[in-house]
């Protein structure tokens, strides 16, 4: 063995040594369960009595995409998704080249107030707009009254709910990326900008043709983070159906996976719910890290 | 609104005169536009818009229900919010203590180990060349951008099968598998870190341990804080990883006790049948308050620092 291969050797065996404790987690936590979850997807289900029945292969996948509970659970879920994603993009994007007009304290002051609804998330956030969007408790009952609700009956029935979580996944997540957004402008060239000034583009044109472009990477990293937590979804339903009524226990795909392993003991349905979701946004992940730059770093150019 | 635009003319005159301000990128600019109006209009309702819930959630506590139902914005009595808390306390044989505890204690075990695993993994990937380096990176990217409950229900049969759930370390171990933090460290020791100052220490006689807890953990902090911050949010608030692993009550976390909470207690459904619990509308909103002000705390102390630390990784590349 020479000199070099004996110094790769060592080399290779430092990296590994420092990479360890996040490998087993990666392996522990990461991997195994993934394909746990594609292993007892394909295993035969098994019936209340204990016996399997069915043959390995796709009777797991059969059932779920058969299940009266799926294909709503997709469309709540796409709905969601639908409402919640542009409205994000758009938003965070507007406030941030609002804010970039004119960067100063007040624009501090005000990153700093959009970005503080982001403490209160999950189980919090179901409590606090509970009260919000109650008729009879809420600050904004002027606001509510004048478009017609008068109770929370009349607010919390099934068809609003994915408007609902959109506007708690909107508040709770927006401010967060309009500092994202925010300090992507600030790589903006001030050059570019002024040129474009002197040769007599508005605000307006500018914000638009000069500057979005130049952050459009992180737009396409925002769309696919939103997209998987749209994905994921599971407290916001649970809870609103627990203290309102509306909805189901089935509501959302984590929720019916869920449901499959813990009130029916069906792990392998449990696990073709996890799979489903698994690849749904491995695609998208794939999609976007190989069209966008995003990952490219100087170590691999 | 003349207050503000005065505010506005004072400031941008002011860093037109003194150079050590911030540039503000227009020094002459018209006084009142229609646009400058609508723009410092919608920025304002926006911030009204965000401000209210979490005003309205700190003095609900110190109000009774009909007063809730009375003034939504106004202040009730400290003696109020002290009794919802005698209540809270009360709640179940005191389990609001317990939860409080959990939280703490999962959230810094798992963020103490989800950085110490993530540092040297990233400081690996970024300084070194060896085989399986682009498969971890690339494991690592698909990871950061799945939904972290979609594997959730098959780990809770990993972990039932070694017979750990309910315990401690059924919550903080998968939590600690943390490739966002990978990913933020990577970056951030592959465009900040000057390679040659660990050649030169190395050309020194340093052991990689010694290059590594000398120059790069050091020259690393503010990506280290930036780690904490955000894997303290994400266990603080993480609700469905403990949900599934933890059934016994007095193991809960504060976001799924909460859960329980308002979903087992009448306290939001007054109307679903009486109850002698005295968990009404103050006492869930002073629970909401406790498991949020932990993050707001977070959020105020990390503020600035965010901005900064954010970009300086992600804008280089």
């Amino acid at each position: 063995m020479n000199k070099a291969s004996a110094r790769s050797v060592r080399d290779g065996l430092t990296a590994w040594g420092f990479s360890a404790p996040y490998l087993l987690l990666l392996t522990v936590f990461g991997l195994i369960p993934a394909g746990y979850a594609i292993y007892e997807s394909l295993s035969p289900a098994v019936s209340y009595t204990g016996e399997s029945h069915g043959s390995v292969g796709l009777s797991n996948y059969r059932t779920v995409f058969h299940d009266f509970r799926f294909w709503p659970a997709v469309g709540n879920v796409g709905l969601f998704m639908v409402i919640w994603v542009p409205v994000m993009v758009v938003g965070s994007l507007l406030f941030a080249l609002l804010l970039h007009e004119k960067v100063g304290r007040f624009s501090g002051v005000m990153r700093l107030i959009y970005f503080l609804p982001g403490a209160v998330t999950g189980s919090a956030a179901v409590l606090l707009w509970y009260f919000m969007l109650d008729p009879q408790l809420s600050p904004f009952r002027s606001q509510l009254k004048s478009m017609g609700y008068k109770t929370g009956n009349d607010v919390f029935t099934a068809g609003h709910l994915a408007p609902i979580f959109a506007l708690i996944a909107f508040t709770t997540g927006v401010g967060q990326w309009i500092v994202i957004m925010f300090g992507a402008l600030q790589s903006v060239p001030n050059d570019v900008i002024e040129a474009a000034r002197i040769d007599g583009a508005g605000s307006v044109r500018i914000a638009l043709l000069i500057k979005l472009p130049l952050v459009s990477k992180y737009i396409t990293y925002m769309i696919i983070l939103c997209f998987a937590a749209a994905l994921q979804i599971f407290v916001e339903p649970t809870l609103f159906y627990s203290i309102t009524n509306a909805g189901s226990n089935w509501w959302s795909l984590n929720q019916l996976g869920y449901s499959y392993a813990f009130q029916q003991g069906q792990f392998g349905q449990a696990a073709t719910i996890s799979v489903v979701l698994l690849v749904v946004s491995s695609v998208a992940a794939l999609i976007f890290v190989r069209r966008s730059s995003f990952f490219d770093t100087e170590v691999d150019s | 609104m003349t207050a503000v635009r005065a505010r506005g003319m004072s400031s941008a005159e002011k860093s037109g005169g003194s150079g050590h301000r911030q540039p503000t990128r227009r020094p002459a600019r018209p006084p009142v536009t229609p646009l400058g109006v609508l723009r410092l209009l919608v920025l304002f309702g926006f911030a009204v818009f965000c401000a209210v819930p979490l005003i309205w959630l700190v003095l609900a506590p110190t109000k009774s229900d009909s007063q809730l139902a009375s003034g939504p914005l106004s202040f009730g009595s400290f003696h109020r919010a002290v009794l919802a808390w005698h209540h809270l306390a009360d709640y179940n044989g005191g389990v609001m203590y317990r939860w409080m505890l959990n939280s703490a204690y999962y959230s810094i075990s798992s963020v103490a180990l989800s950085v110490a695993a993530a540092v040297p993994a990233a400081y690996a990937l970024a300084t070194m060349t060896f085989r399986g380096r682009k498969l971890i990176l690339s494991l690592t990217l698909i990871a950061m951008v799945l939904p972290a409950t979609a594997v959730v229900l098959p780990l809770f049969l990993e972990v039932n099968a070694v017979h750990l759930t309910n315990t401690a370390g059924s919550v903080i171990l998968p939590a600690a598998f943390f490739p966002f933090g990978v990913y933020l460290a990577y970056v951030y020791f592959s465009t900040s870190l000057p390679k040659e100052l660990l050649e030169a220490a190395r050309i020194d006689g340093c052991g990689e341990l010694r290059v590594f807890f000398s120059i790069a953990v050091p020259l690393a902090k503010p990506v280290l804080a930036l780690l904490i911050f955000f894997s303290f949010v994400a266990n603080w608030t993480n609700y469905f990883l403990p949900y599934v692993m933890l059934s016994n009550d007095k193991a809960y976390n504060l976001p799924v006790g909460l859960g329980a909470l308002i979903s087992g207690t009448p306290a939001l459904k007054p109307a679903s049948g009486g109850s002698f619990l005295p968990i009404t509308y103050p006492e869930a909103a002073l629970a909401g308050l406790i498991v949020v002000v932990p993050i707001a705390i977070m959020f105020l102390f990390f503020q600035r620092f965010l901005v900064r630390g954010l970009l300086s990784g992600s804008v280089k590349s």
